[in-house]
């Protein structure tokens, strides 16, 4: 059981080589894309909702900060898109392994950051000391605000990592609980329900991905413009 | 003129033009090399795939009134393939009394 348990989280491979490749590509190919002004219905509704989150994200940032809607718009929508599709049955999902995650993340931090320094450097750099602090507390206000800085990436990869794992694992514990108690009955009703409950709260994965650009967000906008 | 005195006849279709299976096997090394295949089909670069992706788009997916079927083939394909790829791990889990 307990091998069983992780082997859904192994690098997929066919016949020994690795297509992960093709695994986290693939997500690309249900975003159908056309050049005309009025298209079939499924473009409708991708445009409308890129249209929505695209409007409720870059509503906060300055035309500078603008610049960035591309980058932020195709990573909420391959994050959204990978963690449901990882909600199908046997199905791999990328963002559950931390190399991925901290590949979106640190690059991402450090472009904001390094943005941030080169153009406002005294803003940047004001943001290690909050306004009126007693002057005995200085310069460990300051070491502690250099540690949250640098903390930022590893939580941003480490919490999708972690919440994407748990729900799955969470998923498996609980199917196989209730496969094994469907012989004894009566808690059987219970456990079921518990599963269709945490799965429709594992939906909410694309909440977390809300949570993961949204915080990318407020970082670039933190260094960027104020 | 020499391909006739050679006993081959011309074709009247231009070689560009020609599927794989119309090409005869004399022109088979100039067919792969003039291959202008990357902008075909309808919507031409952002079919990652070429014809394959167009075709299987055209059909299932862009029709006049639309519903989910046409994606949730490719999802239950998506699915087969998964457990396909996982069947060595999931051999053991079958429902029987002793494991």
């Amino acid at each position: 059981m307990n091998e069983n348990l992780f082997t859904s989280f192994s690098t997929p491979t066919l016949m020994g080589l690795p297509i992960i490749i093709m695994i986290i590509a693939f997500p690309a190919l249900l975003y159908p894309t056309s050049n005309r002004l009025i298209s079939n219905r499924i473009r409708t509704l991708q445009q409308y909702l890129i249209n929505l989150i695209l409007k409720q994200m870059m509503a906060i940032h300055s035309p500078k900060g603008r610049t960035w809607s591309l980058m932020l718009m195709s990573l909420i929508i391959f994050i959204a898109s990978t963690n449901l599709l990882g909600l199908l049955p046997h199905t791999f999902t990328p963002t559950t392994q931390l190399s991925i995650n901290l590949g979106l993340a640190i690059p991402l931090w450090a472009g904001a950051v390094i943005l941030g320094f080169r153009y406002k450097f005294k803003t940047s750099v004001s943001h290690f000391l909050p306004q009126g602090t007693p002057i005995l507390l200085i310069p460990m206000l300051i070491i502690i605000e250099t540690i949250s800085l640098f903390i930022q990436p590893m939580a941003l990869a480490v919490r999708l990592t972690a919440n994407i794992t748990a729900g799955h694992l969470l998923m498996h514990l609980i199917g196989a609980a209730t496969l094994a108690l469907f012989s004894i009955s009566t808690s059987t009703a219970l456990i079921t329900f518990i599963i269709l409950l945490l799965l429709t709260i594992l939906e909410f994965a694309v909440a977390l991905i809300q949570a993961y650009v949204f915080t990318l967000l407020v970082s670039l906008y933190l260094h960027d413009n104020t | 003129m020499a391909s006739v005195i050679r006993g081959e006849c011309p074709s009247p279709v231009p070689l560009k033009e020609k599927r794989l299976l119309d090409v005869r096997i004399a022109e088979l090394p100039s067919w792969v090399l003039m291959r202008d295949f990357t902008p075909t089909g309808i919507a031409a670069l952002p079919a990652p795939f070429g014809r394959g992706y167009d075709r299987y788009y055209n059909k299932y997916v862009n029709v006049g009134e639309e519903s989910v079927a046409g994606v949730s083939m490719v999802l239950a394909a998506c699915v087969g393939f998964s457990y396909c790829l996982s069947y060595k791990e999931l051999q053991h889990e079958r429902l029987r009394k002793y494991h």
